[in-house]
């Protein structure tokens, strides 16, 4: 039983919103689900799954799908944090191959830019295990995703320079989108002299905070067959998680690598055989650990493989985050796999812009890593095809 | 961090020891009887082959530097880093009293002990 061919993504909006002041969570939902129903040439009425994960307001899905109008008989809420979107396509796709919906609409928003509330937090009341242990050193995103890049330098002798060419090539394609929150152009000196952060990784090194949203419609083939609309199917689907295992710590790695073995044994497919790949980039580390860890190159080869270039559309051999990516567009509701699905598929569709378009691109990934790199996350693949 | 002694919702009764432990300076580990391996954080039920017959040990009381980060914007800056224990687990701690510019992979620590928020938690500083 395979998911390989089952499903086709049909829609996909990404909100033109960068700060959202004065429209709540619910509404960005509901603006970017009418979007991606438009694009895919589909309606509410022929909705029949419905998926989302912790940013949704209230009972979450129970929420959403009364406010949304929605009828469903098909609803999955896991949340992995910022993978969770690439998670519900290859969900959708099993639920579309089991017969169980035709129609999945799978919708994120959130506004950390405006200060609502945090997404995927749990109530107070209900404290995480690891919390007594864990929350007296106040671990934090910088802090977790520093000590991960640490530690490949110590290994793998990886350099911040290495990791600034990944900055440096989102902001290649930044250039090219209207908007994205950071257009200018910068180079590796702007990287490693902008103020440390947290060390290893400069402010430059991180991604951007913003408030937006996206969501993406699943559809079954002969569903598919009937919209007029470049046809995007899944070839391939993986999901892992990974975490401190009882104090057997191992930074060097994510998830990544079982999520990506599974995709690609269930695609078929080769590594170089990948025309473009969206990335989550929360920080350049995030990046670079996934590179490896997809396959791209060995262990501890990421430095070299993203310097010089070698990401930038039209230049190096591994397009990379064509939209600028989290690092220098959009990161909605500090959940990044949404958009990375959506500029997958625009550049299959041949519908990214023309200065970052990557040539015939028939085969493109997107990989997301979702949680907390330095403890738990999880990690999740997917590899489409445009027929 | 919630205190379990005025947090009636997160009591966690399985973790006394530990915290008892860590008023008198010590560092409580789980030693599982039945696989042989030691975890951390602790937990009542063995992570590695979910046997209930998990016991406390004392660790020794020093560490290696496995990672580390220092959060320049935070006021004062502080150093978070995983240390491994001889006894086998790396965790999750605080590097203290010590040049923030001078933290290094490897470097040998030892185990002290902070009040943060009420509770005496394991840091480590240089040795
Ligand atoms: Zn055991």
């Amino acid at each position: 039983m395979s998911i390989k061919g089952k499903a086709y993504i049909a829609g996909v909006y990404e909100h033109p919103t960068r700060k959202a002041e004065g429209i709540p969570i619910a509404q960005l939902h509901a603006e970017v689900a009418k979007g991606a129903l438009e694009d895919a040439g589909l309606s509410l009425r022929d909705v029949d799954g419905y998926f989302c994960a912790g940013d949704a307001p209230g009972l979450g899905g129970l929420s959403m799908v009364e406010y949304l109008g929605l009828q469903v008989g098909h609803i999955d809420t896991t949340e992995t944090g910022g993978s969770s979107y690439l998670v519900h396509v290859s969900h959708a796709a099993q639920a579309i191959a089991m017969g169980k919906c035709k129609v999945a609409l799978i919708t994120l928003a959130g506004k950390p830019r405006t200060g609502g509330a945090q997404p995927g937090r749990a109530p107070l009341s209900a404290q995480p295990p690891d919390a007594p242990f864990e929350a007296p050193f106040k671990p934090s995103v910088l802090n977790l995703y520093a000590m991960c890049a640490r530690r490949h330098m110590h290994e793998f002798g990886t350099t911040p320079e290495q990791l600034a060419w990944i900055k440096v090539a989102a902001s290649q394609h930044a250039q090219h989108n209207p908007r994205a929150m950071l257009r200018e152009v910068v180079t590796v000196e702007d990287v490693v002299n902008s103020p440390i952060v947290a060390d290893p990784l400069h402010r430059l090194d991180c991604c951007v905070i913003s408030d937006g949203g996206g969501a993406l419609v699943v559809v079954a083939p002969e569903i598919a067959e009937k919209l007029n609309r470049p046809k995007v199917r899944i070839l391939g689907a993986g999901e892992a998680i990974k975490h401190p295992r009882g104090g057997e710590v191992d930074l060097t790695y994510s998830a990544g690598v079982w999520s990506a073995a599974r995709a690609f044994e269930e695609a078929g497919i080769r590594r170089e055989d990948i025309k473009y790949a969206s990335l989550y980039d929360s920080f350049t580390i995030t990046v670079l650990m996934q590179i490896e860890d997809i396959g791209f190159c060995g262990k501890g080869a990421g430095g070299r493989f993203v310097a010089d270039g070698n990401l930038i559309s039209g230049v190096g051999k591994l397009p990379f985050n064509t939209d600028g990516g989290g690092l220098c567009n959009n990161h909605p509701g500090n959940r990044g796999g949404m958009t990375k699905v959506i500029e997958a598929v625009r550049q299959l569709r041949g519908e990214a812009h023309p200065a970052v378009q990557v040539r015939n691109c028939d085969l493109a990934l997107a990989h997301g890593t979702g949680g907390l790199l330095g403890t738990r996350h999880g990690s999740a693949t997917l590899i489409m095809e445009r027929t | 961090m919630a205190d379990p002694k005025n947090d009636a919702f997160n009591a966690d009764t399985a973790l006394e020891p530990y915290w008892t432990a860590a008023r008198e300076g010590k560092l409580l580990l789980k030693h599982c009887r039945a696989c042989g391996k030691t975890h951390y954080y602790p937990r009542p039920i063995c992570p590695f082959c979910m046997s209930a017959d998990t016991e406390w040990r004392t660790a020794s009381g020093t560490g290696i530097i496995y990672s580390w980060s220092v959060e320049r914007r935070a006021t004062p800056p502080f150093a978070i880093a995983y240390v491994t224990l001889p006894e086998g687990p790396t965790m999750l701690s605080a590097i203290v009293d010590c040049d923030l510019d001078a933290i290094a992979v490897g470097q040998k620590v030892a185990l002290a002990f902070e009040t943060r928020d009420g509770q005496p938690v394991p840091v480590f500083r240089p040795r």
